[in-house]
């Protein structure tokens, strides 16, 4: 029988963070010591998609949706509304209007594969997890045979979700055919993606779909130990997929004879200890032995010598969660999804200067204008759009007019704008390209690793560029020897990094050449954003 | 961290040496046990990192190559209350600097350094993973500020100088 008044918390990337748990903990504590338990029910629910006003709590049948910041405000909503009946005025959300509200929920609907049960079930809870489907992905692909399960992945088409795009299935198969007495399977779970939190909602809000996806990978090339490296400054996602791995353990998903099968697989955690440079899979292999993250020379790949030389399946977050609905469902239901070259969703970090910023999950194809406009909500306090990076920090800027860019892994050939991390960062006109570039710039020769001197130096010498630019102390020259570093870069950078360094330098510098002159022409910054110290300015 | 003034690391170190002891053996556990002894003592001084290099026999020069790679490990002690400014791209441009700015401001302290009463230092890091809530203010493990102005500041600073 249902109880009488229900409040429903919601639970998504800010509420978590913001300690949604922690409060809906506390409204369970103080209604049980009230005795409240038999007619207040409180139920988890997703985003409201309502954003920046702390954690919500709707109280219903009344329907009055209160902002909680504070043990002390649920403490009010308890004593007040629940137990004398009184609305508490101060921490009522007034403009909400949940009418309005579902109707805006069925224009951006989402597509959710990854997130299917992110918000929606107790991530620390395997029951719920498994009472979704969860682990059906795994006993299916334990009936299979090991190649039957590649060749599943390898029909469904499914794509890297790290950035580059690599088939999965394609990848799994050179790991699977390397004989070995050891193999490895690895989540690379080091986001450190500037603009990036979408593998936090993942590994926060559905552990174990991230954990099914590694045992799957495991039985798929022969491998029977795995680990998780995840960003040291994570404590909330490393809690909850060590508390989400003891639980796979307790249930016999993970360990000796999984399932009744005698297939085992061991999977623990390793820490990343902030190093950008890490997300690169060789660099993160090395870090995981233990020693400073420098990448390594490839070839050989990771599948053929990888973790202490041995073979090795290197994943990313998204991508692992991806593995057990397609399993279950089928390569062909995946395929029905997304574009034919990119099939299936891809989760988006939407940042910067938007209405709404937060986690969709929507198929691949869907264009940068949709992601901004329909379920970013625009740009607010009525600036202008100015730019907008899409795929992360090594991503390119696009313009406005260039915003029907529909984003899937090809998307860069045709459009030149990336898909990568599935970042979608939305800039005003209240910023500066020079100085929006500048601190992007000092982000990569903070993180380069200094192990090959392209990378190392060239990326020092453009900080040094854009500072003097924005301090108006740049020269046109100086433009130039830009795009001669990025070309140096591009070609001879050891690894990844350095090589992608050039993507939105160049991107910036093509779109923004005006502005670029102007900080060496003009006697101000045209928007304001840089200040000139005009008594060392030279002319050229 | 000199052993002679620190009446509380014969402890410390039983409790790291514990820890080294339970993992000892497995391959690449070097960065693990230097999270834990940042985690117990702060931060990683010499000494500490002799201690490590000789419990798990790794030569000095790879723990300290370790130590000075990974932005996390700190060879200095940090305050009380470790300020992290994220200085991300999406932080950024909502601003972060200018919260950085006044933070620096108000405890009238160099980066990285802890306030004279050891209550504060402030870090600059690279994205939090909450870009949503730019800008963001972390401050230890898991207090989280978002959609920070200039002007909360103080409030924030306040909020941790009453819990001492």
């Amino acid at each position: 029988m249902s109880k009488p008044i229900t409040v429903l918390v919601s639970i998504d990337s800010n509420s978590l963070l913001l300690g949604a748990r922690h409060f809906k903990n506390y409204l369970s504590t103080l209604t049980e010591n009230y005795n409240l338990n038999s007619i207040v029910e409180i139920l988890e629910t997703g985003s409201f998609g309502d954003y920046g006003r702390g954690v919500l709590f709707l109280v219903l049948p009344d329907n009055v949706m209160y902002s909680v910041k504070s043990e002390a405000d649920i403490e009010m909503l308890v004593m007040e509304h629940l137990l004398k009946g009184r609305r508490v005025e101060e921490l009522i959300v007034t403009d909400f209007d949940s009418a309005a509200r579902v109707e805006a929920t069925e224009t951006t609907k989402e597509e959710r594969i990854v997130l299917r049960n992110a918000g929606s079930i107790d991530p620390r809870n395997l029951e719920e997890y498994i009472a979704l489907d969860g682990y059906q992905g795994l006993a299916k692909a334990l009936r299979l045979t090991p190649e039957d399960v590649i060749e599943e992945l390898k029909k469904s088409n499914l794509r890297g979700r790290g950035g580059a795009g690599f088939p999965t299935g394609l990848k799994w198969e050179f790991t699977q055919r390397v004989e070995s007495d050891e193999k490895y399977v690895i989540c690379n779970a080091d986001e450190g993606e500037p603009g990036t939190f979408k593998d936090r909602l993942i590994m926060e809000g559905d552990p174990h779909s991230v954990i099914e996806g590694m045992i799957i990978a495991g039985y798929a090339v022969g491998a029977s130990k795995g680990y998780i490296y995840i960003r040291g400054e994570y404590f909330e996602s490393v809690a909850s997929l060590r508390g989400a791995i003891s639980k796979a353990y307790e249930y016999g998903l993970l360990g000796q004879s999984i399932l009744g099968t005698n297939f085992s697989f061991d999977l623990s955690v390793r820490l990343g200890a902030g190093a950008y440079v890490c997300g690169e899979e060789t660099a993160l292999i090395e870090s995981i032995e233990g020693k400073s993250g420098r990448p390594r020379l490839k070839p050989p790949y990771p599948p053929v010598s990888g973790l202490y030389g041995k073979p090795t399946v290197v994943n990313n977050v998204e991508t692992f969660a991806c593995i057990p609905p397609i399993i279950d469902k089928g390569a062909s239901w995946f395929k029905s999804i997304g574009t034919a070259s990119s099939p299936g969703t891809k989760v988006y970090s939407l940042c910067g200067d938007l209405v709404k910023r937060g986690i969709v999950e929507v198929p691949m194809g869907t264009s940068v204008r949709d992601l901004v406009q329909k379920y970013g909500g625009g740009v607010p306090n009525g600036r202008t759009l100015k730019m907008i990076q899409t795929g992360g920090a090594a991503g390119s800027f696009i313009k406005p007019e260039e915003m029907d860019a529909q984003l899937d892994f090809d998307s860069f050939k045709k459009y030149g704008a990336s898909l990568g991390s599935g970042v979608i960062l939305a800039i005003d006109d209240t910023h500066c390209a020079v100085d929006i570039a500048r601190n992007l710039m000092e982000f990569f020769a903070h993180e380069s690793c200094g192990k090959c001197a392209p990378c190392r130096e060239g990326t020092h010498v453009i900080v040094h560029i854009l500072d003097e630019l924005s301090k108006g102390r740049g020269t046109s020259e100086m433009l130039n020897q830009l795009y001669d570093i990025s070309e140096t870069m591009e070609e001879s950078s050891f690894c990844g990094l350095g090589q992608s360094v050039p993507v939105p330098l160049r991107s910036i510098l093509d779109r923004f050449k005006d502005e670029f002159l102007a900080h060496v022409n003009s006697p101000q910054c045209p928007v304001g954003a840089c200040k000139f110290e005009k008594s060392t300015k030279k002319k050229r | 961290m000199s052993l002679v003034n620190c009446p509380d690391c014969q402890q410390l170190f039983r409790e790291l040496d514990e820890y080294i002891d339970s993992v000892k053996g497995n391959t690449g556990v070097l960065i693990n046990v230097l999270h834990k002894a940042q985690e117990i003592f702060g931060y990683l001084s010499e000494e500490l990192q002799q201690h490590v290099s000789e419990k798990l026999d790794i030569p000095l020069s790879q723990v300290y190559g370790v130590v000075t790679f990974y932005n996390f490990f700190s060879m200095k002690p940090k305050g009380k209350n470790q300020i992290k400014v994220c200085l991300g791209t999406a932080c950024y441009v909502k601003g972060a600097d200018k919260i950085l700015e006044r933070l620096q401001d108000e405890l009238s302290v160099e980066m990285n350094e802890p306030t004279s009463d050891g209550l504060f230092s402030i870090h600059a890091v690279r994205c939090l993973g909450a870009c949503s809530m730019a800008p963001v203010v972390l401050v230890g493990e898991d207090d989280y500020f978002g959609r920070v102005t200039p002007d909360e500041v103080s409030k924030i600073l306040g909020k941790y100088r009453r819990a001492d």
